[in-house]
């Protein structure tokens, strides 16, 4: 139960003025129920990078193996794919189009054949799931304030109840608070249902927190693959490519080139609290 | 996908064309799509071809560019085609079976209707291609200024084409984005009759309205809060001046129209039937 790329590269517009090399060589391995996130600054390739693992864009070369199962095999049921790959897209808002709530929600599983009995029941969990309130069930998807409607495009995925979820930017133009609200949401669905998440981000401090696992993109190309520590270590690699360590991390390498005794892979304020406490003590 | 359609779109690239005067891009496109018309022979449709493809050359846009924004009238160019082929009832027989009849006239009439018509998207977009959005307007504001007298806002008019323009590309990536969205929560656009097909792009439509008004929103406040206020006492701070390679543009252009409509008038010139 993964979904692995296996050298897998992408090119826009082969043979114009346009041409880009938007993948290059691109391999890793996503087991079941682990919670990844994929950074990279803008035009790094990520976007493009989530849509090869639902099949929405064919790689120029190399395979996508699903379940063990190269997804590009003739006759392979790809919307069978999408509904275990749940994709919600950047700004997911701009999609909905039902005349309320409830009916938007079920768009998903209504397309994967369910009874309409049965397309409420799994859209009512799906909402439940990211937390949005009942009274606003039967309002118009468009009156919603923008965190709201993120949420009821987030259901939408999720009523296709899949196996892993991909959030691409989930957090992008929301303010703090419902940033964290929709990762807190994130981090207990995955929690809960044992689901894979796979967050794309282009901020650090966002990822430090959740995920288990960071793939650093580059141009294109894989940079970094590993834990948040392990990638963190690299924050003067990091930084040379535009993309920055959590503020911690510089805190904690300061204060030990200053003769403190901490390890410098504290990556959220928690853990550099108790570092800095511990040093203290000892 | 989607993102083939290349009609009306900007292909950026340093070339003569390319920094030709705006104006003298319409005038001339407007002068070849003329000269299509002046003339119906073989050796004009030779000129045409050596002037076009003189240009495409100059202009540094690959053919393939060219040929892609074709493909939207194909169906329109094989109606054409197929209507003249067996309803023009001109000249020899060629070929007979059942109630159909292809003639010597219905076969030219075909081949050159054919011909016309590519030429004049082919012509045309090779405007598109090496003048921006705001270089056209600008061009055609200033070749329709005359029109202010008669009250018709000419400026107006520009900008609105321009803003056109500019969305298509915008619109066109929103779209495949939708799409993409739609998809990835399982909706099927390639299966079921027509009516399920149509029911099937609502989940596009809809959002593409919303966002079309959206966007719409955000430009006319975006204009206005820089002061826009229509073209009354608007300066420019690059205003069109005529350069020497406009004047050779205009003069090579102007040849051509003559060359063709005495080449193409009143040399008796035929290969076959043609």
């Amino acid at each position: 139960m993964s979904i692995a790329l296996e050298h897998v590269s992408y090119v826009y517009s082969p043979g114009t003025a346009y041409e880009k090399h938007a993948l290059k060589d691109v391999s890793f391995e996503i087991p079941q129920g682990q919670f990844v996130g994929i950074i990279g600054h803008t035009g790094s390739g990520k976007s493009t990078l989530i849509q090869h693992l639902n099949g929405l864009v064919r790689a120029t070369s190399g395979k996508v193996l699903y379940e063990g199962q190269n997804i590009y095999d003739e006759g392979y049921n790809m919307r069978a794919l999408r509904s275990q790959v749940g994709l919600v897209f950047q700004y997911p808002e701009y999609q909905l189009f039902e005349v309320d709530v409830l009916s938007d929600v079920c768009f998903g599983p209504k397309n994967q054949g369910l009874s309409p009995e049965e397309c409420e029941k799994n859209a009512r969990k799906a909402l439940e799931l990211v937390g949005f309130p009942e009274k606003y069930y039967k309002q118009s998807p468009f009156e919603l304030s923008g965190g709201q409607k993120r949420r009821v495009a987030i259901a939408g995925v999720l009523a296709m109840k899949p196996k892993v979820l991909i959030l691409d930017e989930p957090t992008a133009g929301l303010d703090p608070k419902g940033r964290d609200e929709i990762l807190d949401q994130v981090e207990k669905l995955h929690k809960e249902t044992g689901m894979t998440v796979v967050l794309v981000s282009h901020s650090m401090e966002d990822i430090a927190r959740y995920v288990e696992r960071i793939i650093v993109m580059n141009h294109g190309e894989k940079m970094l693959d590993g834990t948040p520590k392990e990638v963190f270590r690299h924050y003067k690699e990091l930084e040379q490519v535009g993309l920055a360590a959590p503020q911690v991390t510089y805190v904690m390498h300061d204060l030990k080139e200053r003769g403190f005794d901490v390890s410098p892979d504290a990556t959220t304020i928690e853990e550099a609290a108790d570092e800095i406490m511990k040093s203290f003590r000892g | 996908m989607i993102r083939d359609i290349t009609i009306g779109q900007y292909y950026p690239a340093q070339s003569r064309i390319h920094r030709l005067d705006p104006r003298v891009k319409i005038v001339c496109t407007l002068l070849f799509l003329v000269s299509l018309f002046i003339q119906n022979s073989l050796l004009g449709y030779v000129i045409a071809t050596v002037y076009l493809g003189a240009v495409i050359r100059l202009s540094k846009v690959p053919l393939k560019y060219i040929v892609k924004g074709l493909k939207p009238i194909v169906i329109l160019l094989l109606f054409t085609v197929v209507m003249n082929l067996f309803l023009t009832r001109n000249g020899e027989t060629l070929v007979h079976f059942w109630i159909f009849a292809i003639t010597e006239g219905g076969l030219r009439t075909s081949l050159f209707m054919a011909i016309r018509l590519m030429y004049l998207v082919a012509g045309s977009s090779i405007m598109t291609f090496t003048t921006s959005p705001n270089g056209l307007t600008e061009g055609m504001e200033k070749l329709l200024h005359p029109l202010n007298k008669l009250n018709v806002p000419v400026h107006e008019v520009a900008m609105m084409m321009s803003i056109a323009l500019r969305f298509i590309p915008i619109l066109l990536e929103e779209t495949d984005k939708i799409m993409k969205a739609q998809q990835a929560r399982g909706a099927d656009f390639e299966s079921g009759n027509i009516i399920q097909r149509a029911k099937a792009m609502v989940p596009i439509l809809v959002p593409l309205f919303v966002s079309a008004f959206r966007r719409a929103n955000d430009l006319a406040m975006a204009m206005e809060s820089r002061c826009y206020h229509g073209g009354e006492g608007r300066t420019k701070m690059k205003p069109l001046r005529y350069k020497s390679g406009d004047r050779i543009a205009y003069i090579l252009t102007l040849i051509y129209l003559v060359v063709i409509f005495v080449v193409g008038r009143f040399v008796p010139f035929k290969l076959w039937i043609f």
